[in-house]
C-alpha cells in the first residue's frame, strides 16, 4: 500500500508544481491545494499504514488487544486539513478580491504595490 | 432566485439540520461526530436557507452577525481551558461532573470538554457562515 | 508551573475576543492596550521564572511529554516573549491614534491581538506540530491585518504574501510528515534525543532542507525573501511596524531552535548552506535597500539584511556566534519596530512616504529628528547603541573562526547600512520640504500617542547599548541553553530521558 501512495503523492505533487508555474493566480491557488493534500497524505503515509481497527482500548484494558491504526498521523492531518481549509477559503476570497479591483488574475499584470521597470 | 417550493422546504431543512448538528456535537464524544462536523452541519442548513431567501435573509435569520457568533464560541473555547484553573488543574485538564452517579452506572457525564466543542461549534459555525456570506455577497 | 506558561497566551487570546465583541466602540482599542499590558506584566513574570529556575516545561491537559501538548520557555523563548509582549504593548499605544474608528470595526485590534498570540504560542511551543499550528494562527491574523484597508495595493501586497506563505507552509508540513516517518515523534525534546537513532542520515539531511527552506521564507532569507518588500509597505504603520518587528524573527526563531536541537548531525553541510544563504541575504538586502527611495520600502530591505546577520550568528555554531545572534534579535526587534513608527510618524507629518518628496522634519520637528537618529544608528551599529554590539560580537565570532571573507562582507555591509540612513536622513530629516510644508510636531493631533511609544523603545535602545553587559551574559546563557540542550530535554521528558535513545519502535 505504501509504494502506491507514495506514487499517487509524487503524482500530486507534480500536478501541483505544474498548475502553480502558471501565471493566473487562480491556477496557482489550484496548484497549493494539490500540494497541501500531497503533505496530508504524505504524512499518513508516514503513520505506517496498518489494517483496520479503530484505536480504541476496551474497558478494563491499559493496552489494546491487537494491532490498531496509528492515531497520531490521523489527528495530525485532521488538523492539518482543517487549517488548510480556512487558509484556502481565505486564499480564494483574497483572489476574487483581486479580481475587483485589479482586473485581472495574470499575476504578471500585479504590478500595484511594486512598480514596474522603466523601459 | 425566488422558489416558493425551496423557501418552503428550507425552512424546515434548516430546523432540521440544526437538530442534527446538534445531536453530532452531543454524540461526538465517544463516538464520530463533534463540534466541527456539527458546526459545519448547522453552517450548511443556513447556507440552504441563504440561497433560497438571500443572504439579507439569512442574516436576518441568525439574528447575530456570523463572526460575533465566532468570537463568542472561542470565549467558550478558551472558557473551557481556563476551567481547570478553578481546580487547580494545568490549563486545558478536563474537568468532570457526573450527575445522578452510581458505582455502576457513571450516570450523566459533563464535561469541560463539552463546553470546548460547544466553542468549537460555534467557531466554526460562524466563521463558514461569514466566508460563505462573503463570496455570496461578492458574487 | 504551567499557568505562567499558558497566561501569555491565554491573555492575547482573551483580549481578542473581548476587543471584538467591543469594536464599535472606541474602547476597543484602550482594551488592547490593557490587555498587551498584562500580557507584559505575564511575560516579565515567566522571564523571572525562568532566570530564577532554569528551564520550565509545562503540560498541557497533565498528558504526558512526549504524548500532549507541551509548553517550554528556555531563557531564548522567554526573552523571545518579553519582547514580543513590548513590542506588542508599544505598537497598541500607538494603534490608539494610528488605527480609526472604521479599521477598529473591521476587527483590527482583535486580530492584532490573535497576531501576538500566535507569535508568542510558536515562541513557547514544545512541539514542532504545534509550531506549525502557531504559525498558521499567525499567519491568518497577518493576512487579515494586512488587507483590512482593501486598497489595490493591500491587495496586490498581499496576493503575494499569501502565495509564498502558503508554499512555506506545505512544505514545513510535507517536512513534519517525513520526520514523524523517521522518528515516531514530534516533540523537539524527545526529536532530540531520537534523530540521533535514525539510520538514513542522508533522508535526514533532506528533511532538514526542506525545514530549512520553509523557515527561510518564513524569516525572508535570500533567496526566498521577495515577498517582503512586495507587501510590508501596504498595510497601516501600525501594522507594517509589528510585522517588520515581529514576523520575520519568528522564522529566525524557529531555525535556531531546529538547528540547534534537532537537526545538528551534519553541521558542515546544514551551516554551511546556512552560512551563505546568511551572506547573500546581507547582501541582497542591502543592496535592495540602496535602490529604493520610499522610508518603508527602505526599511523593509534592511529587515533582510538584518536577518542575515542572526542566520549568519546561527551558521557558524560556534558557542560566542550563537550569543551574537541572541543578541542580534533582541535588538532587532525593538530597532526595526521603532523605525517603521517614526516612518509612520513622518508620513503624518510630512503627508508622504518617498523620501525624495519630503524633508524639512530635522528644521521643524528636531525632536523626531533625535527620536530617528537612535534606532537608525543603531541598526547601522554605532557605539554606543545595542546594534554595535550586536555586529561586534557577530563579527568577532566570525574573525576567531578565520572566516574573514564573511566578517568582512558583515562589516561592508554596515557600511552600507549607513549610507541608507543617511539618505533618510538627508533627504526626510536635514532639506527642506519641496512643497514647502512646515512639519510641526506641536500641532500633530494624537501625538502623545504616537510618541510615546517611539520614546519607549528609543530608551530601550539606549539601556541595552550603554550598559551591554547583563544583556550579554544573557545571551551567553542562552547560548549555552542552546547548544547543550540536556537541561531542555531533561526538564521536558524527565531525567532518564538523556540516557534512553532507544532503537525505534514503529507499529509493523
Amino acid at each position: 500500500m505504501e509504494p502506491l501512495l507514495s506514487i499517487l503523492i509524487g503524482v500530486l505533487v507534480a500536478g501541483a508544481v505544474y498548475l502553480m508555474l502558471a501565471r493566473s493566480l487562480m491556477r496557482f491557488l489550484f496548484g497549493l491545494i494539490l500540494l497541501s493534500n500531497a503533505a496530508n497524505l504524505a504524512i499518513f503515509v508516514s503513520g505506517r499504514m496498518t489494517a483496520g481497527a479503530p484505536p480504541l482500548v476496551p474497558d478494563g484494558m491499559d493496552v489494546p488487544p491487537e494491532v490498531v491504526a496509528n492515531a497520531l498521523p490521523q489527528a495530525l492531518v485532521l488538523t492539518a486539513i482543517v487549517i488548510g481549509f480556512g487558509l484556502f477559503a481565505f486564499a480564494l476570497i483574497l483572489a476574487v478580491r483581486a479580481f475587483r479591483s485589479l482586473g485581472t488574475l495574470n499575476t504578471d499584470d500585479m504590478r500595484v504595490a511594486e512598480p514596474k521597470e522603466k523601459g | 432566485m425566488k422558489s416558493i417550493i425551496l423557501i418552503a422546504g428550507s425552512r424546515l431543512l434548516v430546523a432540521l439540520m440544526t437538530v442534527f448538528a446538534v445531536y453530532m456535537l452531543l454524540r461526538g464524544h465517544n463516538q464520530p461526530g463533534g463540534g466541527f462536523i456539527g458546526g459545519l452541519l448547522a453552517a450548511v442548513g443556513f447556507v440552504i436557507y441563504a440561497i433560497a431567501c438571500g443572504t439579507e435573509g439569512a442574516r436576518q435569520a441568525l439574528r447575530f452577525r456570523p463572526t460575533d457568533i465566532a468570537a463568542v464560541g472561542l470565549g467558550f473555547a478558551l472558557f473551557a481551558g481556563v476551567m481547570a484553573a478553578f481546580f487547580s488543574d494545568d490549563f486545558f485538564t478536563g474537568q468532570w461532573l457526573f450527575i445522578n452517579a452510581t458505582p455502576q452506572d457513571k450516570g450523566i457525564p459533563l464535561s469541560s470538554v463539552l463546553v470546548f466543542d460547544v466553542g468549537v461549534f460555534l467557531v466554526v459555525f460562524g466563521s463558514v457562515l461569514s466566508i460563505v456570506f462573503a463570496l455570496e455577497e461578492e458574487v | 508551573m504551567s499557568w505562567y506558561l499558558s497566561l501569555p497566551l491565554i491573555l492575547p487570546f482573551a483580549t481578542a475576543i473581548i476587543c471584538y465583541l467591543l469594536r464599535d466602540r472606541p474602547s476597543g482599542a484602550w482594551v488592547s492596550v490593557a490587555g498587551s499590558a498584562l500580557g507584559l506584566v505575564a511575560a516579565i513574570v515567566l522571564m523571572a521564572l525562568v532566570l530564577q529556575n532554569g528551564v520550565v516545561a509545562g503540560q498541557m491537559g497533565e498528558w504526558p511529554a512526549p504524548f500532549g501538548i507541551t509548553l517550554v520557555a528556555d531563557l531564548l523563548s522567554a526573552v523571545m516573549v518579553l519582547i514580543t509582549a513590548i513590542t506588542a504593548l508599544a505598537v497598541a499605544i500607538y494603534a490608539l491614534s494610528d488605527v480609526d474608528a472604521r479599521h477598529g470595526q473591521l476587527g483590527y485590534h482583535a486580530l492584532f491581538q490573535i497576531l501576538i498570540a500566535g507569535v508568542t504560542g510558536a515562541f513557547l511551543t514544545g512541539d514542532l506540530f504545534n509550531l506549525y499550528v502557531w504559525f498558521e494562527v499567525m499567519l491568518i491574523a497577518s493576512f487579515g491585518l494586512l488587507v483590512l484597508h482593501g486598497g489595490k495595493e493591500q491587495i496586490d501586497g498581499g496576493v503575494k504574501y499569501v502565495a509564498l506563505n502558503l508554499i512555506s507552509t506545505i512544505l514545513f508540513l510535507t517536512g513534519i510528515g517525513l520526520l514523524y516517518g523517521q522518528t515516531g515523534t514530534l516533540n523537539f525534546a524527545d526529536l532530540a534525543v531520537k534523530v540521533d537513532a535514525v539510520e538514513n542520515k542522508a533522508l535526514l539531511t533532506v528533511i532538514a532542507m526542506l525545514f530549512m527552506v520553509a523557515f527561510s521564507v518564513k524569516a525572508a532569507a535570500f533567496p526566498l525573501f521577495f515577498w517582503l518588500p512586495a507587501a510590508y509597505h501596504t498595510p497601516s504603520f501600525a501594522v507594517s511596524a509589528v510585522f517588520a518587528g515581529l514576523l520575520t524573527k519568528v522564522g529566525v526563531y524557529a531555525l535556531m531552535r531546529t538547528f540547534t536541537l534537532v537537526f545538528d548531525h551534519d553541521v558542515g553541510y546544514t551551516h554551511t548552506i546556512l552560512l551563505w544563504v546568511a551572506c547573500f541575504t546581507m547582501v541582497t538586502g542591502v543592496l535592495g535597500a540602496a535602490a529604493q527611495s520610499d522610508f518603508r520600502k527602505i526599511l523593509s530591505f534592511h529587515i533582510i539584511s538584518q536577518i542575515g546577520y542572526m542566520i549568519l550568528g546561527l551558521a557558524i555554531y560556534t558557542p560566542l556566534a550563537i550569543v551574537g545572534a541572541v543578541f542580534y534579535l533582541v535588538h532587532h526587534i525593538i530597532v526595526k519596530a521603532n523605525l517603521f513608527l517614526i516612518a509612520g510618524i513622518s508620513q503624518r507629518l510630512t503627508g508622504g512616504s518617498d523620501v525624495f518628496k519630503i524633508g524639512g522634519l530635522y528644521k521643524s520637528s528636531p525632536f523626531l529628528a533625535v527620536l530617528f537618529l537612535i534606532p537608525a544608528f543603531s541598526l547601522a551599529g554605532f557605539p554606543p547603541l545595542s546594534g554595535f554590539w550586536a555586529k561586534y560580537i557577530i563579527v568577532k565570532a566570525s574573525l576567531d573562526e578565520s572566516l574573514w571573507i564573511v566578517a568582512f562582507i558583515a562589516l561592508a555591509v554596515g557600511l552600507m547600512t549607513i549610507y541608507s540612513m543617511t539618505k533618510i536622513w538627508a533627504e526626510a530629516f536635514w532639506k527642506d520640504h519641496p512643497d514647502g510644508i512646515d512639519p510641526k510636531l506641536s500641532a500633530l493631533p494624537g501625538r502623545t500617542a504616537l510618541l510615546v511609544p517611539v520614546i519607549g523603545l528609543a530608551l530601550l535602545t539606549m539601556v541595552i547599548g550603554l550598559m551591554p553587559e547583563p544583556f550579554v551574559t544573557f545571551a551567553e546563557r542562552s547560548a549555552a541553553q542552546l547548544l547543550d540542550p540536556t537541561e531542555y530535554i531533561t526538564t521536558v521528558l524527565g531525567p532518564e530521558a538523556m540516557q534512553a535513545a532507544d532503537p525505534l519502535e514503529v507499529a509493523p
